[in-house]
C-alpha cells in the first residue's frame, strides 16, 4: 500500500472493524528493522551535510573568500574511497551468494582502502598547513577542515561497524544471515559516504 | 490472517540484577521514567531560575546577588533548560519511550541497547550543562539563541567555560536525541502489532512520530551551528565572526556573518517549536477523546494536519529574524508561510473543540489540563498571527509581547499537556492514581496563574517595555506603572512556582499512598490500557501480542454495555452489523 492510500483510509467506518489487515508493506525480521534504522540515520546525516553545504555556499558569497588550491592528493584519496566502496559492494554480493571466503577478503580490502582514504585526508591537512593554509587563515580553509573532519569522523564510525562485520564473517559460529545483515548495511553506508564526499569534493574545488 | 510480527517470538532478555533492571535498563518503560524524572528535575532548575529573574524584575536592586551578569545567565539557562532539556526530553524521551511500544503493541523499542545509550547520553548532557554553574565565570549569559558575535566575546557572562560547556552539552543532547529518535521512528514503522495499521494508531503516536522526524532533521542544524561556533572560538576561524573590536583591541576575526548563524540556528529553532508542540497535539487529542467519551473529531484530518505542520515547519524559520534586516520579498515569503501554517493548526483546534461538543465530559484532572491547553494555545496562537507579520513584528519583537506570546503558546500550553499526560498515564506507570485533591489545587492555581502572569505581559509589550533588560527604571519611555505591573506578575509567578512543588510531592506521595488504579481506570480504548499486568511487565504483553481490530476512538459505542470498545476487542458481530446498517441503537 502506498503512503497516500494508507493515510486516506477511514478507520472509523464500521465495516473496517473486526478486520485485521496485513501490515504487508513492511518486511519483517532483524534485517528489515536494521535497514529502516540505517535509512533513518542516513536521513539525519544528509540533513547535517545539507546544512553544512548550505552554510558553505552562503559564506562563499562574501568577498574575503579565497578558494583553496586543488590538491592532487585529493584525487588519489577519492580513488581510494571509490575502490573501497566497490570492495564492499563485492562483499555484499558475495555474502548474498554465500561465498564466505570472498566476503572475508573483500571486507579486508575495503577496510584497508577506507583507512588509506582517512590517512590520505590527514596527509592533505598536513600538506595544506605546510603550504600555509591554516584553519583560521581563510573561511575556505576553515570549511575544508570542518567538512573533511566531519566526513572523516563518519567514516571512522563506519569502520567500527565494518570491524564488527569482519569479525562476524570470520567467526564460524555466526550464521550467514547475521553477517549478511552487517555487510549489506556497511555497503549502503559506504556508498552514501562516497556520494557525500563526491558532492563536497565537487562543491569545494569545481564549482 | 496477518503476518506475525517476528518480535512476538524473540527471546526477551530478562534483566538479571537490580542494576540492570532499574539503572542500566534496556526496558523502554524504565528508560521513560528515567527520562521523565531527570527532565522534571531540570524543569525545577529552570523554574527556580525564572523565580530569580522575576525577583529582579519585580523588585529591582533589592537582591544583591542578582547582578546584570547573573540575570543574563538566569535568562539563558532558563530558556535552554525549559525548551531542550525539559520539554523536548520529556515529550520524546519520556512520553515517547513509554507510549510508543505500548500503543503500537510492541514488546519494546526495536533497538533497546541504543535506547539505553540515549538516556545516558542525555544524562551526561544534563550533567555537563549543570557543571557550567560551577566553572569560573559561570554559565553562558548569551541568551538561549546563542547569537554570535557576543556569545564568545569577553564581556558576555560565561564567555570562557560556560559557553563551551553549553555547546558540548547541546552536542551530547543531539546525539542522545538522535539515538532515541532512530528508535521511535523505526519502532512505529516496523514493530506495530497484528492489525495495527498507521491509521489505527492513536494520535499520541502520530504526534510523537512526526515530532521525532522533525527532531532528527532539525537538530543537525544546531549541531553544525554549535561545531562552527566552537571553531570560531577555539580555532580562530571566521564563520560567524565579523571584524570586531573587543575590550579595546581588534580581534583576528574578519568577514564572518552573524546572520548566517541566525539562519542555521532558526532552521533548527523553528521546527523545535513543533518538536514540542506536535506531541502535545497528539496527546491532548487522546486525553480529550477518552475523558469526553467521544471519538476524536476528524481523525484523518488530524493526521494530515500533523503531517502538514511538520512539513511547513521547515519553511517558516526566518520569521524569527525579521529584525535582522532582510530583503522585503524574503520577509513576505516567510510571513505568508507563517500564516499558512496557522491553517492546519486551526483545524486541530476546531477538531478538539468539536470533540468536546455533545461529549459526555468528565472533568477529571487530565481533562481540565486539556481544556486549559486549548485555551492557552489558542490565545498564544492568535498573538502569533500578529507577530508573523513583518510590520507588526518589527515594533513588538523586542518587547514583552513576544515573551507573553511564546510562553502562552509553547511554554505553558505544552506544559499543560505534560501535566495532563502525567495525571493520565501515572496509573499505568505505577499502578496508583495521583491524588485528586492535590491535583485540583495544582490545576487551578497553575491555570489561573498562567493568565495572571502572562496577560499583563501583553500590555507591557504594547507600552514598549523591552524584553531582556536587566532593569526597567531609568528609561524615560517606560512609564512608572509598568513597575507596578511587574511587581504583580512577580508575586503571581512566585506563587505558581511554589505550587508546582505540590505536584512534585503528589508524584512521590501517590507512589506509596495513592489509590490503587486497576488496569484501566479511565476506561480508555488504546492498547496501553489493555496490558495483562499494571504496571506492564518486561515484554509488555505476556506470551501473545495483542491483535488490533479497530481504531483507538471507539467511545460511546451504541449497544455496548461499557460504552467503549478497546482496540483489541473483537465486537459481537451481530449487534454491530445492525448498528451500522440501520444507524439505530440495537435492541438487546
Amino acid at each position: 500500500m502506498s503512503i497516500l492510500s494508507q493515510i486516506s483510509t477511514k478507520p472509523w467506518l464500521p465495516d473496517d472493524n473486526n478486520k485485521v489487515p496485513r501490515n504487508a508493506d513492511r518486511g519483517t525480521g532483524r534485517l528489515a528493522d536494521n535497514k529502516v534504522g540505517l535509512w533513518v540515520f542516513l536521513a539525519v546525516v544528509s540533513s547535517l551535510f545539507l546544512i553544512l553545504g548550505n552554510a558553505y555556499v552562503a559564506r562563499r558569497g562574501f568577498e574575503d573568500w579565497h578558494a583553496l588550491p586543488e590538491l592532487g592528493l585529493l584525487w588519489f584519496n577519492t580513488g581510494l574511497l571509490i575502490l573501497s566502496s566497490i570492495a564492499l559492494q563485492w562483499s555484499k554480493l558475495s555474502a548474498s551468494r554465500g561465498h564466505r571466503e570472498s566476503v572475508k577478503l573483500s571486507l579486508l580490502v575495503g577496510g584497508f582502502l577506507a583507512c588509506g582514504f582517512l590517512f590520505g585526508q590527514l596527509y592533505a591537512w598536513h600538506q595544506l598547513s605546510e603550504m600555509g593554509y591554516f584553519v583560521s587563515s581563510n573561511p575556505a580553509n576553515s570549511f575544508f577542515y570542518l567538512i573533511t573532519g566531519i566526513h572523516g569522523l563518519h567514516l571512522l564510525g563506519g569502520l567500527v561497524a565494518l570491524v564488527r562485520a569482519t569479525f562476524r564473517a570470520w567467526s564460524e559460529s555466526e550464521s550467514e544471515q547475521v553477517y549478511l545483515i552487517s555487510v549489506s548495511l556497511c555497503s549502503v553506508y559506504w556508498h552514501f559516504l562516497l556520494l557525500v564526499w563526491l558532492i563536497f569534493f565537487g562543491l569545494m574545488f569545481f564549482s | 490472517m496477518t503476518q506475525a510480527p517476528y518480535q512476538e517470538d524473540l527471546p526477551l532478555h530478562e534483566p538479571k540484577s537490580i542494576w540492570t533492571k532499574y539503572v542500566w535498563s534496556q526496558d523502554h518503560k524504565v528508560i521513560a521514567i528515567q527520562y521523565t524524572i531527570t527532565a522534571i528535575l531540570m524543569g525545577l532548575v529552570g523554574l527556580f531560575l525564572s523565580g530569580l529573574m522575576r525577583l529582579q524584575l519585580g523588585f529591582p536592586g533589592s537582591f544583591s546577588f542578582i547582578d546584570p551578569a547573573s540575570y543574563y545567565q538566569f535568562i539563558t539557562m532558563h530558556g535552554m533548560i525549559m525548551i531542550v532539556y525539559l520539554l523536548t526530553a520529556l515529550f520524546l524521551g519520556g512520553f515517547g519511550n513509554f507510549l510508543i511500544p505500548l500503543m503500537v503493541g510492541a514488546r519494546d523499542m526495536v533497538f533497546p541497547f541504543l535506547n539505553m545509550l540515549s538516556y545516558w547520553a542525555y544524562l551526561l548532557s544534563v550533567l555537563v550543562l549543570m557543571a557550567s554553574f560551577f566553572v569560573p565565570g559561570g554559565p553562558t549569559g548569551a541568551g538561549w539563541t546563542l547569537y554570535p558575535p557576543q556569545v564568545i566575546l569577553q564581556g558576555t557572562p560565561g564567555a570562557d567555560g560556560g559557553i563551551t560547556l553549553m555547546l558540548v552539552s547541546l552536542a551530547l543532547f543531539i546525539v542522545a536525541a538522535t539515538m532515541g529518535g532512530l528508535n521511535y521512528v523505526t519502532t512505529v514503522l516496523q514493530a506495530r502489532t497484528y492489525g495495527m495499521t498507521m491509521m489505527r494508531l492513536p494520535l499520541s503516536v502520530w504526534g510523537i512520530f512526526m515530532a521525532t522526524v522533525l527532531a532528527l532533521l532539525a537538530f543537525p542544524a544546531l549541531f553544525v551551528g554549535a561545531i562552527m561556533l566552537l571553531f570560531d572560538k577555539f580555532a580562530g576561524s571566521s564563520f560567524f565572526m565579523p571584524a570586531i573590536f573587543s575590550m579595546g583591541k581588534q580581534l583576528a576575526h574578519e568577514g564572518g556573518s552573524p546572520v548566517l548563524f541566525q539562519h542555521i540556528f532558526w532552521f533548527f529553532g523553528h521546527p523545535e517549536v513543533y518538536i514540542v508542540a506536535l506531541p502535545a497535539f497528539g496527546i491532548v487529542s487522546d486525553l480529550l477523546s477518552a475523558h469526553a467519551r467521544k471519538n476524536i473529531f476528524g481523525y484523518r484530518m488530524m493526521v494530515w494536519a500533523i503531517l502538514a505542520i511538520g512539513g511547513l515547519s521547515f519553511i517558516v524559520w526566518a520569521h524569527h529574524m525579521y529584525v535582522s534586516g532582510m530583503n522585503p520579498y524574503f520577509g513576505f515569503f516567510f510571513a505568508t508561510t507563517t500564516l499558512i501554517i496557522a491553517v492546519p493548526t486551526a483545524i486541530k483546534v476546531y477538531n478538539w473543540t468539536l470533540t468536546l461538543w455533545h461529549g459526555n465530559i468528565r472533568l477529571t484532572i487530565p481533562m481540565l489540563f486539556s481544556i486549559a491547553f486549548i485555551s492557552t494555545f489558542t490565545i498564544g496562537g492568535l498573538t502569533g498571527l500578529f507577530l508573523g507579520n513583518v510590520v507588526i513584528d518589527l515594533p513588538l519583537s523586542d518587547t514583552y509581547f513576544v515573551v507573553a506570546h511564546f510562553h502562552m503558546v509553547m511554554g505553558v500550553a505544552p506544559l499543560f499537556v505534560v501535566f495532563g499526560g502525567i495525571y493520565h498515564w501515572y496509573p499505568k506507570a505505577t499502578g496508583r492514581m495521583l491524588n485528586d485533591t492535590l491535583g485540583h489545587f495544582h490545576f487551578w492555581v497553575t491555570f489561573i496563574g498562567t493568565y495572571v502572569i502572562y496577560f499583563p505581559m501583553h500590555y507591557l509589550g504594547f507600552i514598549g517595555v523591552p524584553r531582556r533588560y536587566y532593569a526597567d527604571e531609568a528609561y524615560k519611555f517606560i512609564p512608572e506603572s509598568a513597575q507596578g505591573l511587574n511587581e504583580f506578575i512577580t508575586l503571581a509567578a512566585l506563587i505558581v512556582g511554589v505550587v508546582q512543588l505540590v505536584f512534585v510531592f503528589n508524584l512521590g506521595w501517590s507512589y506509596f499512598r495513592g489509590k490503587r488504579a486497576g488496569s484501566n481506570p479511565w476506561h480508555a480504548t488504546s492498547l496501553e490500557w489493555q496490558t495483562p499486568q499494571t504496571p506492564p511487565e518486561h515484554g509488555n504483553w505476556g506470551a501473545k501480542l495483542p491483535v488490533v481490530y479497530r481504531w483507538a476512538y471507539d467511545y460511546g459505542v451504541p449497544g455496548v454495555e461499557a460504552d467503549y470498545l478497546p482496540q483489541n476487542v473483537q465486537a459481537v458481530g451481530d449487534v454491530d452489523d445492525k448498528v451500522s446498517s440501520e444507524g439505530i441503537l440495537a435492541e438487546t
